[in-house]
């Protein structure tokens, strides 16, 4: 039998913030590599993403007529990869929501525990994150080796490139807790609602066409979505000369482009903040976080 | 001294969605509940299907929020102060098997351990402790989605006590448990509350046994309301102040049963014609009547071939306080 206590654990929040994202992280990678099939690991990872992109690649084509040295292919090719990360990201966050609610039951048992649900969350995340990493490598390599994507190491802007990532996969995280939000307070299965809302940004984030494109009307959209700064900012560490060819967001630096992107990340993320607890509230109220749709 | 749990005017409402559109139906599943739980106490909540255990459960562990009035677990709000309130608590609800199947049970009571700050180390020494306990330390390293459900019930179980909470609640622990495994999550909860007085439990159940066994008070609850609560013996005695016994004898071989009547302190007695002999029951003021009856019966040779006493039950008490019983309850209630 256990004798009294012998410890006090932590009350201080950032520990527990520390502790919540930790073990999520364990746990979400046990989950993510716990693939029963290495096959269908290969499928979901490698062969997926570079299917997409090699769909991507053939409409561009016949659509050209095989014009790979416009720098229109780099500029698609390149935001296509990188829009990945939107969906895994997302996904990886706010997934953890249904998954532990429908699948492992567990999700009251999280809620009575004394976490961070949010720390949780995007500890959860973590590993989608890293196989989302492999997926958008895979998808750059293949392009650099079989396409002629204009891609050196010497010319990269590695350290612009870093902390463009880093921030970006933080905004993205972010974004996924507001769907991870909206999952809690929706009853039945909405399992695609990440790819949805990850679909539907798609054409308004630069992520294939520069925003000239649309209709001026719809232009704010992209404008208004820390996405369309972070796929700027990603070309330009990668390939400089080629994102200088697109005027969209030309009369900006790079420090001004890290500067918005920041900005952004951080509005967004109080946002995402307030609006999950908003959301984990009204679900309180209406018990629906151990809600199980058995449909 | 504050109470581990305190409940003023508790009250919860949930909206129904109709199919027709009009008319949003309400259900009150929780009534004006109004409960004070001492520290050291095991507290049972007695009830029929639907009768609102799982939803006062749910507001006490910050699951789900009340409609009305208000709760305190440990001496915090349970809606103010959540956070609070789950530094000290745990929960498991028995009859569902959660938990990540293709964790062990080592790795799934590791982790919970983990998100409430136990050092690993102490984790894993309570861990062993704890399985050993419940007689599943051999399966420490299986995959949980490769327990039966009731191995996987005591494994949540054990996670409930693994973390050592101040207050911990237990919806239905023994559900779907055999007779075996329940006694021994029984002797087990007995213990652990008495081994440090400043625990407490409280669990909800649908068995009368365990309500009487198991627990220091108990609350019946029907349609969301209290209806009692007390200790089960204070429970019992309210309903009958005598004892109860049941006497089948030989032929009473013209005995005038007057006699037995006139005994000081035999308060009823009723007689039923069995084949070769009589069954008595006796309403006496306390045992030690007995003797005198006994002596009796004896001197007119009259042979006693079975004896038993037979005290008023919680179900008797249930039954008192609702007008049917618990099963008629939930056969009624399963057919609407
Ligand atoms: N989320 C919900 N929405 C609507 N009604 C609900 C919800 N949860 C419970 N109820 C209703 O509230 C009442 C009380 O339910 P509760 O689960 O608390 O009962 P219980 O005493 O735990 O029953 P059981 O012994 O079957 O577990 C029931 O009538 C139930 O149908
Ligand atoms: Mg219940």
């Amino acid at each position: 039998m256990q004798n009294a206590r012998t410890f006090t654990p932590s009350a201080d929040k950032s520990a527990i913030l520390w502790r919540s994202f930790r073990t999520a992280t364990w746990l979400g990678w046990q989950i993510e590599s716990n693939w029963a099939d290495p096959f269908l690991f290969a499928v979901y990872s490698f062969v997926k993403p570079l299917a997409s992109a090699g769909i991507l690649v053939i409409m561009y084509s016949v659509i050209t007529g095989g014009a790979f040295d416009e720098p229109i292919f780099p500029y698609i090719y390149l935001g296509n990869a990188f829009y990945i990360y939107v969906g895994a990201v997302m996904n990886g966050v706010s997934w953890a929501v249904i998954d532990d609610r429908e699948h492992y039951k567990t999700l009251k048992y999280m809620y009575v525990a004394p976490i961070t649900v949010p720390g949780y969350l995007l500890g959860r995340g973590v590993a989608r994150m890293l196989i989302g990493t492999i997926s958008v490598a895979i998808t750059v390599l293949f392009g650099v080796i079989f396409l002629n994507l204009p891609l050196s190491i010497t010319t990269i802007n590695w350290p612009l490139f870093f902390v463009t990532l880093i921030i970006g996969v933080i905004m993205l995280a972010l974004l996924g807790l507001i769907l991870a939000g909206i999952t809690l307070m929706i009853a039945n299965h909405v399992w695609f609602l990440g790819e949805a809302v990850a679909g539907a940004l798609y054409v308004f984030s630069g992520a294939i066409f520069p925003l000239e494109v649309l209709p001026a009307w719809i232009r704010p959209v992209g404008f208004v979505m820390p996405i369309t700064y972070w796929l700027e900012l990603i070309r330009r560490a990668l390939v400089g000369n080629i994102a200088a060819a697109f005027p969209t967001l030309a009369q900006l630096s790079d420090l001004q482009l890290l500067g918005i992107l920041s900005g952004m990340t951080l509005v967004f993320g109080i946002g995402a903040l307030v609006i999950f607890r908003w959301c984990e509230n009204w679900a309180r109220e209406r018990g629906m976080i151990d809600m199980v749709s058995n449909y | 001294m504050d109470f581990a749990i305190q409940t003023e005017n508790l009250g919860r409402i949930y909206k129904l969605r109709s199919t027709k559109k009009q008319e949003t139906r309400t259900l009150e599943a929780l009534k004006d509940v109004n409960l004070q739980v001492n520290p050291g106490e095991v507290f049972g909540l007695l009830g029929p299907n639907g009768a609102g255990k799982t939803t006062l459960i749910k507001i006490l562990t910050t699951l789900l929020a009340p409609t009305n009035g208000y709760a305190r677990v440990s001496g915090f709000d349970v809606l103010k102060d959540p956070e609070q309130v789950r530094r000290r608590i745990n929960m498991v609800s028995g009859g569902e098997s959660s938990g990540y199947g293709l964790l062990t049970v080592r790795e799934n009571l590791w982790m919970f351990a983990q998100f409430y700050g136990i050092p690993s180390k102490v984790a894993n020494e309570r861990i062993k402790t704890l399985l050993e306990r419940v007689g599943l330390v051999d399966r420490m390293n299986t995959k949980s989605s490769e327990l039966s459900t009731g191995l996987r019930q005591k494994m949540n179980i054990v996670r409930g006590f693994l973390t050592d909470p101040d207050v911990l609640f237990l919806d239905e622990p023994t559900l779907g448990l055999d007779v075996g495994a329940s006694r021994e999550v029984r002797t087990f909860i007995r213990q652990w509350v008495e081994n440090d007085p400043s625990r407490t439990l409280l669990l909800t159940t649908h068995y009368m046994v365990e309500a009487d066994e198991l627990c220091d008070r108990v609350a019946i609850i029907n349609k969301g309301q209290v209806l009692a609560c007390d200790t089960p013996a204070q429970l019992k005695h309210r309903l009958q102040k005598d004892v109860i016994f049941k006497l089948d004898v030989s032929p009473l071989n013209g005995m005038d049963l007057h006699e037995l009547e006139d005994l000081r302190g035999v308060n009823n007695l009723t007689r039923t014609q069995l084949e070769g002999g009589t069954r008595l029951q006796l309403l006496l003021e306390d045992d030690s009547i007995l003797g005198a009856v006994v002596n009796k019966l004896t001197s007119h040779n009259v042979q006693i071939q079975n004896l038993e006493k037979r005290e008023p039950t919680l179900e008797d008490v249930f039954v008192d306080l609702v007008g049917r019983s618990m099963e008629e309850v939930e056969s009624g209630s399963n057919a609407h």
